[in-house]
């Protein structure tokens, strides 16, 4: 293939890209760093230290560094234990874990609002049981538990991909080496599953820091996340430029945390552990 | 010396109900190099890894310097092994991998150091230390992967076929280089193959196996050039291997000639197979061989000629010759006395495979 026939084949991608990313990107700086009538402000990112604004940051990276961890302590001995299983049984249950992501996201969360719902199902089946009730709808535990059920697929994946990728031999020749089980764990797997680790806190955390739909849906409203700070102002508020403010500043600190994570994988791998 | 380094006893194994091992018993004396030598499936790979305790048998033991070993698990086992496809920790460097093990038993950083140092340059990698592993080449890493497991002073050192992913002129280099290593270090050597050149090269002890059965153990020597039955014949080098009827001692009839041999003790007019290697067929003068045939196919080796010769029965006998006959010229086969190897026939496959052990 010569050179003028890789350009064109990139060129849809090229429009792809400055049509969807760059443009949009552009546009939201656009309104974020100026005013309603078009002046250049900084007002709208500081608008960030507002007591209201910086609360609902703060809560947010709460949820979603709390739902991260929960995944990742559900996820990684999962992994480990589908890595033991034969490729037919570990794909299967692989497949799933991963079958509700076919369903649509809203409807999944609106389903956990019905089965936690005070009259809900699971409320109705534990009264029926004579037992104590649930409730937890439209408090924190409902938005953490949204988010871990909606982002465990995401953390399960990518670690799983990398275990079952060690060569059993490899765990062997640590076992012959004199490792006992935790050894083999603490310094073969969970270093060589970093990558994987990674991957699936950034598939996490990223969407568990934004979302406003699981805190809509299950928070009823009442527990106001970065998220929904900033859909309410695109659409209730309809002040676009407040909402774009906040964007890039949620946008700074995404790139700050994904820095550090990827520091701690360069940094971290084969000694920190 | 007097007791073996390692005694399996009666060993039986199956997988999803298939035999693989059936009542195998073997030793292994301290300080010899035993290959295991068979086709794919043979067990041979099995074997190792219950001596290395990645697998249990069914039934019976394993016996290591007295101790029975077991139910131990490889972490506890005075052994080490070195995996088909090194199995290096790719996260770490090369000095780290070499560490390993030092590391968990928990030796001193200078003894460690100098460890890696002398590993190193006992597998020629000297000045390694900290690279890494993923850069280096396939012979190199086989080479790592034996400085981290001997840095350990293991009284036996498994390999499973340690040379099988390295090219011809590598393997040949890395044969020379294991045999340095085991005179150099004292250990003894279970080694596993299915290359029978590599097996003759470098072993003192030669265990072919076949189905599970040990078809027969002995020194190179011994399993090249009596082989015991039809198996080891055809597995361990080229060779004719005919039908013929042992008249008396010493004296074999195939198709129809009398054959001068020294086999004795098979009795009278019992029917037998014989093994005759290509390089030890003679050819002479029709007149002067006790079979006579016709060249049919001619191809010159380097070494030798590769000749086949039809007798008129119609037998093709494969023969190594330096002198060279033409396709369609008439010629004698000539066999001298203990070039010609008798073997019982089996009376049926089973028996081929287990009836060599006595």
């Amino acid at each position: 293939m010569n050179k003028s026939t890789k350009q064109v084949l990139a060129f849809p991608y090229i429009i792809w890209m400055v049509g969807f990313t760059v443009i949009p990107l552009l546009m939201v700086f656009y309104y974020g760093l100026t005013d309603r009538s078009g002046t250049f402000t900084f007002a709208n990112v500081m608008a960030i230290m507002a007591e209201d604004h910086m609360k609902a940051l703060l809560l947010s990276f709460a949820y979603s560094i709390v739902s991260t961890i929960i995944c990742l302590l559900i996820a990684y001995p999962l992994a480990m234990i589908l890595r033991t299983r034969n490729i037919g049984t570990g794909s299967f249950v692989v497949f799933i874990f991963i079958l509700p992501m076919w369903m649509n996201f809203l409807l999944r969360t609106m389903a956990w609002q019905t089965l936690l719902e005070k009259n809900g199902v699971i409320n109705s089946i534990l009264t029926m049981l004579h037992l104590p009730t649930l409730n937890i709808i439209n408090t924190p535990a409902a938005i953490v538990l949204g988010m871990v059920y909606n982002y465990l697929p995401f953390m399960v994946l990518p670690i799983y991909n990398v275990l079952a990728k060690i060569d059993n031999n490899v765990i062997n020749a640590a076992r012959d080496l004199g490792a006992d089980n935790f050894q083999v764990f603490s310094k073969i797997m969970l270093p060589l599953s970093v990558p994987g680790i990674i991957s699936g806190i950034t598939m996490v955390f990223v969407p568990a820091l934004t979302t406003f739909v699981i805190s809509n849906l299950l928070g009823g409203g009442k527990i106001l996340l970065i998220g929904n700070v900033i859909e309410q102002e695109f659409t209730k508020g309809s002040n676009w430029n407040l909402g774009a403010g906040l964007s890039i500043v949620l946008m700074i600190f995404i790139l700050i945390s994904m820095t550090l994570i990827a520091k701690y994988d360069s940094d971290g791998e084969g000694t920190a552990f | 010396m007097s007791q073996p380094l390692i005694d399996l006893v009666n060993i039986s194994k199956s997988f999803d109900g298939e035999l693989i091992l059936d009542d195998l018993n073997l030793s292994v004396k301290e300080n010899s190099f035993v290959t295991l030598l068979g086709p794919s499936g043979c067990g041979k790979s099995t074997t190792l890894r219950i001596i290395g305790g990645f697998a249990m048998p069914d039934q019976g033991k394993v016996i290591f310097n007295g101790e029975d070993i077991t139910r131990m698990p490889p972490n506890k086992r005075q052994l080490n092994t070195v995996f088909q496809k090194y199995a290096l920790f790719t996260h770490m460097t090369i000095a780290e991998n070499i560490a390993f093990g030092l590391k968990i038993k928990g030796k001193s950083k200078d003894y460690i150091n100098d460890k890696i140092k002398y590993a190193l340059k006992l597998v020629n990698l000297d000045g390694y230390e900290n690279r890494s592993v993923e850069l280096l080449s396939g012979g190199q890493q086989q080479r790592i992967a034996i400085a981290r497991a001997i840095v350990n002073e293991p009284k036996l050192l498994l390999l499973d076929e340690p040379l099988g992913a390295l090219d011809l002129k590598l393997r040949q280099d890395m044969q020379y280089e294991l045999i340095r290593l085991k005179n150099e270090l004292g250990i003894t050597f279970v080694y596993v193959t299915h290359d029978q050149e590599e097996a003759l090269t470098m072993s003192d002890t030669i265990v072919v196996m076949n189905k599970g059965y040990i078809q027969q153990m002995g020194t190179p020597e011994q399993i090249y050039n009596e082989p015991e039955n039809a198996f080891v014949a055809d597995f361990i080098g080229e060779s004719n291997i005919v039908p013929g009827i042992m008249l008396r001692d010493e004296l074999v009839e195939i198709f129809g000639a009398k054959f001068a041999c020294v086999d004795k003790g098979f009795g009278k007019n019992k029917p037998v197979d014989v093994v005759i290697r290509p390089e030890d067929i003679d050819l002479v003068d029709p007149e002067k061989g006790t079979l006579e045939g016709v060249v049919t196919h001619l191809i010159f080796k380097g070494v030798h000629y590769e000749m086949e010769v039809t007798t008129p029965d119609g037998f093709e006998w494969l023969v190594h010759s330096t002198d060279m006959f033409p396709v369609g010229k008439k010629v004698g086969i000539h066999v001298d006395p203990f070039d010609i190897q008798i073997m019982n026939k089996p009376a049926s496959e089973d028996e081929e495979a287990v009836g060599v052990n006595e």
